[in-house]
């Protein structure tokens, strides 16, 4: 691969898609232009190919099973819990906690483009900003729940929040039983993306060994 | 605006396509696509409720073609030309062909923690009381602005319920024209299936959006 790149890292770009080009004459011109930093480009995606992920969503959640002050907490003013473990900034500044509980199932989207919680789960996938999501979660959630593996029983109320403001929803899922003597750590480990998103159950115990 | 973006309530784009072990960024020209936006977003030259409006306004079937990063950049062009950073024909050519504009701030990388950490708060202080208190029903109204605008169209004219108030928001339908802040009272307003599709719908679904001030009236 990397004689490959050697091969045609001269001023041959004719193996580059049309995007790829696109993009790189967008870069450099606006480097050129003095606009950005590349240094601040690359600091930009490290941060979020690196540093922040749904590990620390897990960890809020953890800490809400576990403790019940902080579940109080949480509940009652996400954003200021949240920080509180060092989880803050951009697309996260305004937070609410919803849980799930045998009664109800809350499930998030942005119908409208791809808000999303970044300091607790990290940049979205794929499937949460695109068509197929993003039309049929407020429709049909209980379709998109089964895509998922996820069938709930049909008494289960299913509630929906659309992100159509900066407010930013982290699901609480469901904590698994067996796990009455697990500790917040222990507990992280069995918290998924999916599950904060509410297309997903959290493992149960043997799962996640 | 009725556009490519708003899809709630849509149908026939197939299965959800889930990818295991995805990684965050699937070509070297994604993460530069994305550092890129999020560059030029922190020089000032514009703000989160424009760049939205520009990845929104391109039309509906470049919207629905384009990957998610491809419509990134495609806003990024629009607002460097709208801002007058960059010529149209500089942006064809990829080559600067005049001086560089006055900026108000280029992000550099020992910053970029702090920038990150600061985010972009939306809530405003206001001094107009909430029209609206938790519990009370109201209808969303039946509008089709041409500019940008939050209130997605499964959700117009609709009769719901005020469940939370978040303080007062910047108002992105004017925010994003350049227009100004103009922060409103923001309330999540929670509505039934039934409501929102019909008789058809899953009698245990509701829905909630949030919603500024303006785009609601008593019910």
């Amino acid at each position: 691969m990397s004689q490959h790149r050697h091969h045609h890292d001269h001023d041959d770009h004719s193996h580059l898609s049309a995007i790829e080009l696109r993009v790189r004459a967008l870069e450099s011109l606006l480097l050129e232009k003095g606009y950005v930093d590349p240094a601040a480009i690359d600091a930009l995606v490290e941060t979020y190919e690196v540093k922040v992920g749904p590990r620390n969503g897990a960890q809020v959640v953890a800490k809400a099973w576990a403790d019940p002050a902080y579940r109080e907490w949480l509940r009652n003013d996400a954003s200021a819990a949240i920080a509180a473990l060092g989880f803050i900034g951009r697309q996260g500044e305004h937070m609410v906690a919803v849980e799930n509980t045998p009664e109800e199932h809350n499930m998030v989207v942005c119908t409208l483009c791809s808000c999303y919680p970044w300091p607790v789960l990290g940049l979205p996938p794929v499937w949460y900003k695109s068509a197929p999501y993003r039309s049929r979660a407020v429709l049909d959630p209980r379709g998109v729940l089964a895509e998922f593996g996820v069938n709930l029983p049909e008494s289960t109320r299913i509630r929906v929040w659309d992100s159509t403001a900066e407010i930013r929803y982290l699901v609480i899922p469901m904590r698994p039983e067996g796990t009455e003597d697990m500790g917040e750590e222990g507990l992280a480990q069995l918290v998924t993306r999916d599950s904060m998103i509410g297309t997903g159950m959290a493992l149960r115990p043997e799962a996640a060994r | 605006m009725n556009g490519g973006q708003d899809l709630g309530g849509m149908m026939a784009f197939g299965p959800i396509a889930v990818e295991q072990d995805e990684p965050w960024f699937h070509a070297e020209w994604e993460r530069r696509a994305f550092g890129l936006t999020l560059a030029m977003g922190a020089t000032g030259s514009w703000n989160i409720d424009m760049s939205r409006h520009a990845r929104e306004s391109l039309p509906p079937s470049e919207y629905l073609t384009s990957s998610y990063y491809e419509i990134w950049t495609k806003g990024v062009e629009k607002l460097v030309v709208a801002a007058g950073l960059v010529s149209p024909e500089e942006l064809t050519r990829g080559q600067s062909l005049s001086e560089a504009a006055s900026i108000k701030r280029i992000l550099k990388a020992a910053d970029v923690p702090a920038v990150l950490a600061r985010g972009g708060p939306a809530e405003r202080p206001i001094e107009q009381l909430a029209r609206f208190a938790v519990g009370d029903q109201v209808r969303t109204r039946n509008m089709h602005p041409k500019g940008h605008t939050r209130l997605p169209r499964y959700a117009r004219g609709k009769i719901g319920v005020v469940e939370l108030i978040h303080g007062a928001h910047v108002f992105p339908d004017s925010n994003a024209r350049g227009d100004g802040e103009r922060p409103q009272w923001l309330y999540t307003v929670c509505f039934s299936g039934r409501e929102l599709w019909g008789e058809e719908a899953d009698a245990t679904l509701t829905v909630s959006i949030d919603a500024w001030e303006s785009y609601l009236e008593p019910a």
